[in-house]
């Protein structure tokens, strides 16, 4: 239901995005806004046909149990913090953050796998990216002190 | 034959060795993708593509479609000894799969299924060799009209052949195409549906969109069942094997029919699972041990995995003919093409002759190694399956993260990617099928021009989607497809019989 809604607002906002530039005829041939505002339409009204059968469906039959729930939100909040960590901190030292909490404190393992893991990935990751593909990736005060 | 000589230029092309070496780390790679939960085909592909920008497009061909092949055959063996399907397409192999497994018969289950997968992607190699370049020669005459119509019948195929309600496939494809449509408009050149961010000037990159959706989706649903994998021994020696193919023969009809089935829905975008669904439900209904079926027999193996692995493969014969790709992965792998600098379509078999003839090549070759990886190295795979997940979700996290980084050296696109993720995880739960949406992604700009240019050419006018036959008969496939469901009810009905649900 909830998630009906939010795909149908998806729809009305394209719809509303694509009146603003136009969705006539214009000299060159239909302007951007056409195509985007008939496929927004679509969306809003498939979105009202899913929302009125999802009322239908006895609210008993929900849609995840609370300790599902509780359990997704563990992935969820160690993940956004992780992806606002990475243009401040760079990416390894996010991710070995990443990689111990988790460990830590989702999976309960000793502190010496945990560091083990935690510190391995990243040296991996740096070998293979920077000095075999030559990829760079973000970095941040800690590979600057190192000299990286 | 001219194919034939094509063909052997092909292997010309492939046999090298350090093409050889990216054949086997693809397969070995795929495996492992296809093993762990959260990395599959579709968003593997997609976090190695950026690394494969630097190398020849023939071996990066290569080694993203090996490891395709070897996603393929690694569903199987989550599916068998665990229980758990590592891919959708392999949903239908544990009804059998797994039971096999509880018997004892793990070696037997496991041969049968990497066997019958191999057969079938032979099957449907053999008819991208024969029917690709027919197929390309022909659609070289195809107008916009044209294009807009077998784009049509891609999309519809799913509304009317998937099996999640058709209003929630159109909410998910309509979406797909809306996202597609952010940035720059590329017929004008003018920007849309940026509401003023940056961020967004450049649009949604798919690539993102899949690793997210298909990877911390993944995870988060992973998560909610718990973090346990608990799965049987797994051990294959030579005489196990040399026993199985002893008693495939047997099942030589089981297998042709899978083979048409998987062939049939990956041309037509409808893709790998529910092929190995149609697949198992038929096998079940026409074998004579039918009423065993889910008890651990061997045709209940044999049968999905042919028309998964078919299907799989078969969905290539589009991409590459017509730029219409059958799965989210040969979506993918459409992109990478693109990124190359080779357009897809009916030109490519003229233009690019050493890649196209190469890359099919590979696909003969591909198959036979992974076959011969998987038998010999299963029980490396179901080891790396009992390392606890504690330990595997937060590495395949900063997998996609840095995949989903390197696709154009953003941040941005890690927190989109993050958004995607928890996206696809609310879709997923509400049984919104995600491929129809990344397909759309992929194709939105396309499908939009060529309907933009086919009303040009009319001036306005919608009847140029039926002026000429070939149109006609395209979009008049389309709508059957869109209705599929109600018209095989109907049909149903008017026959008396029982249809499968």
């Amino acid at each position: 239901m909830g998630v009906a809604l939010f795909v149908l607002a998806l729809g009305a906002i394209t719809m509303f995005g694509s009146l603003k530039i136009g969705i006539g005829w214009a000299d060159e041939g239909p302007q951007s806004g056409f195509f985007p505002f008939w496929v927004g339409l679509v969306v809003v009204l498939a979105s009202v046909v899913n929302f009125v059968r999802a009322m239908a469906v006895s609210p008993a039959a929900l849609f995840a149990e609370w300790p599902q729930l509780v359990q997704v939100r563990k992935v969820i909040v160690p993940m956004a913090i992780y992806v606002a960590a990475v243009p401040l901190l760079g990416i390894y030292v996010s991710s070995a953050l990443l990689v111990a909490g988790f460990m830590r404190w989702i999976g309960r393992y000793g502190w010496p796998l945990t560091l083990c893991i935690a510190i391995a990935l990243p040296v991996l990751t740096y070998v293979t990216f920077e000095k075999w593909f030559l990829v760079p990736l973000p970095k941040g005060p800690l590979e600057d002190w190192l000299g990286l | 034959m001219e194919g034939i000589g094509d063909l052997l230029h092909g292997f010309s092309v492939v046999l090298s060795w350090s093409n050889f070496f990216y054949m086997l780390v693809g397969i070995v790679l795929g495996v492992l993708i296809g093993v762990l939960p959260g990395l599959g085909g579709a968003n593997g592909v997609a976090i190695l593509l950026p690394l494969t920008f630097s190398m020849p497009p023939t071996s990066a061909i290569i080694l993203l479609s090996c490891i395709y092949w070897g996603a393929l055959f690694g569903g199987a063996i989550t599916s068998i000894l665990f229980n758990i399907p590592g891919e959708p397409w392999s949903v239908a192999t544990t009804f059998d799969g797994h039971p096999m497994a509880q018997k004892g018969q793990a070696g037997e289950a496991l041969t049968a299924a990497f066997t019958s997968s191999f057969i079938g992607a032979l099957f449907a190699v053999i008819v991208i060799t024969l029917a690709a370049p027919l197929v390309a020669r022909f659609a070289l005459q195809f107008g916009p009209a044209e294009k807009f119509s077998v784009f049509f019948l891609a999309f519809c195929s799913f509304v009317g052949m998937g099996k999640e309600p058709p209003a929630k496939t159109i909410a998910a494809m309509m979406l797909g195409f809306a996202l597609a449509a952010v940035g720059t408009d590329t017929v004008t050149g003018s920007l849309r549906l940026t509401f003023g961010s940056t961020e967004l000037l450049s649009g949604f990159d798919f690539l993102i969109a899949v690793i997210g959706l298909f990877g911390i989706g993944e995870i988060l649903l992973t998560m909610e069942e718990g973090l346990s994998f608990r799965g049987k021994a797994a051990a294959i020696n030579p005489a196990v094997v040399w026993q199985t193919w002893k008693g495939l023969p047997r099942y030589w009809l089981t297998m042709l029919r899978s083979c048409l089935i998987g062939c049939w829905m990956g041309i037509t975008p409808a893709g790998a699972t529910p092929a190995s669904f149609m697949s198992y439900g038929i096998a079940k209904r026409s074998s004579k041990d039918g009423a065993r079926f889910g008890t651990g027999e061997i045709e209940g193996v044999i049968a999905p995995e042919t028309a998964a692995h078919s299907a799989g493969t078969s969905a290539l014969l589009p991409m590459l003919a017509l730029g219409v790709p059958g799965s989210p992965t040969a979506a993918v792998l459409l992109g990478g093409l693109l990124i190359w600098g080779l357009q897809p379509g009916p030109l490519l078999f003229v233009e690019q002759k050493d890649f196209v003839w190469g890359l099919i090549a590979s696909m003969y070759l591909g198959n036979i190694v992974g076959l011969a990886v998987v038998l010999t190295m299963v029980p490396v795979f179901a080891a790396i399956l009992r390392v606890p997940f504690g330990i595997i979700a937060p590495i395949i996290l900063v997998i996609c993260a840095i995949g989903a980084y390197t696709v154009h050296n953003n941040s941005f696109d890690v927190i989109m990617m993050l958004v995607f993720g928890v996206a696809g995880y609310f879709l997923k739960k509400c049984n919104y099928p995600l491929a129809p949406l990344v397909l759309a992604i992929v194709l939105g700009d396309k499908a939009e021009e060529s309907f933009r240019q086919s009303l040009l050419l009319s001036g306005g006018s919608v009847s140029v989607f039926w002026s000429s036959g070939l149109v006609a008969t395209i979009m008049a496939l389309g709508f059957v497809a869109l209705f599929w469901g109600t018209i095989s009810n109907l049909l149903g009905r008017a026959t008396g019989r029982r249809r499968p649900a």
